[in-house]
């Protein structure tokens, strides 16, 4: 169980401390990669961490061009896209009343976007070849919200919605969707809190620790697998008890 | 002419499993041949690499019978 020899995966967002385990992850169980991002430095030195084939595409998921050239060099480097992680993600926040319009929008448009985008071009293929395993990062405030995070919790939502809506289109095909919600995981994206904003998240963690980006390997691993097939649109919470559903 | 209509029945047959002498031209897709919405996507992406062609989403959104398909693709092959 959970095999992914002669499975060929995409990552987005790799050069991030969640995309990067989860391309760990998934060459660890046997899986060829493609792992993209903006920062080519972080790009070739988890490639050289890794043991199994691995290939990156620098991609601003921003742009529209970039998005097709990814889709279109994974396909020429792996043949295929069985497995497809939609990891990239930026925040931009500040409280609501002071939010900027490009604010809202640049978290749109990478968060969700390009998600819509990226998935139109790599369902084609999966539908033709009747496989797919797609798993969607969301967060844990794309349920409960969060303040000072209108539009990151917002495109996080959109993301849940859209995994649901499109797993119904497409479960006849063999291609599930599922979300993946973390918690507080200890990254860039989250370094930059202060001290007493960290300190107030802790207190209410049961687990009584922030979570690792590796705390969420098991899960995406599980999701992607060929056994789980019977799973889709479903939103698996990862927050060491932060929000219980 | 009837060569295009001829590797569209091909197609058909093939896609949706169904008899080839069900798949005459005036056939729909979804009433008659018991097509879901993905098929029809699937056989415009078909028809579109047996006979090189582009069909951009709103012309194959009004591509509903195989006389359709037979049409458009007729209009827009290259040879």
């Amino acid at each position: 169980m959970f095999d992914l020899n002669g499975k060929k995966a995409l990552v987005t967002g790799a050069s991030g401390g969640i995309g990067q385990e989860i391309a760990k992850a998934l060459s660890n169980f046997g899986a060829e990669i493609c792992i993209s991002g903006r920062n080519e430095e972080k790009l070739t030195s988890l490639k050289d961490s890794l043991d199994s084939q691995c290939h990156i595409i620098r991609c601003d998921l921003s742009k529209e061009d970039d998005v097709i050239n990814l889709v279109k060099e994974a396909e020429d480097h792996m043949g295929v896209i069985d497995i497809l992680i939609n990891n990239a993600g930026i925040t931009k926040d500040n409280i609501f009343l002071r939010m900027s319009d490009e604010e809202w929008d640049q978290v749109f448009k990478t968060n969700l976007f390009s998600t819509f985008k990226i998935l139109k071009l790599v369902t084609k293929g999966m539908v033709k070849r009747r496989y797919g395993r797609i798993v969607n990062i969301s967060s844990v405030v794309g349920v409960t919200g969060g303040a000072g995070q209108a539009n990151y919790a917002s495109s996080k939502a959109g993301i849940i919605a859209m995994t649901k809506s499109l797993s119904q289109e497409f479960a006849t095909r063999n291609i599930t969707l599922n979300c993946i919600a973390p918690g507080f995981i200890e990254t860039n994206m989250t370094s930059d809190l202060d001290e007493k904003r960290k300190e107030t998240i802790l207190n209410s963690i049961p687990a009584n620790r922030f979570g690792l980006p590796e705390d969420l390997s098991s899960a995406i691993i599980f999701l992607v697998s060929e056994e789980s097939s019977y799973i889709t649109g479903q939103t698996i919470h990862i927050n060491g008890g932060l929000y219980m559903n | 002419m009837s060569d295009t209509l001829e590797k569209v029945q091909a197609i058909v047959v093939e896609h949706l499993g169904v008899e080839n002498d069900k798949v005459t031209e005036p056939a729909s897709f979804i009433e008659d041949l018991g097509a879901d919405s993905l098929d029809t996507v699937e056989l415009v992406m078909a028809f579109e690499e047996e006979f090189g062609i582009e069909i951009p989403d709103d012309a194959a959104e009004s591509i509903q019978t195989v006389g359709d398909a037979v049409n458009f693709i007729n209009s827009n092959k290259s040879s």
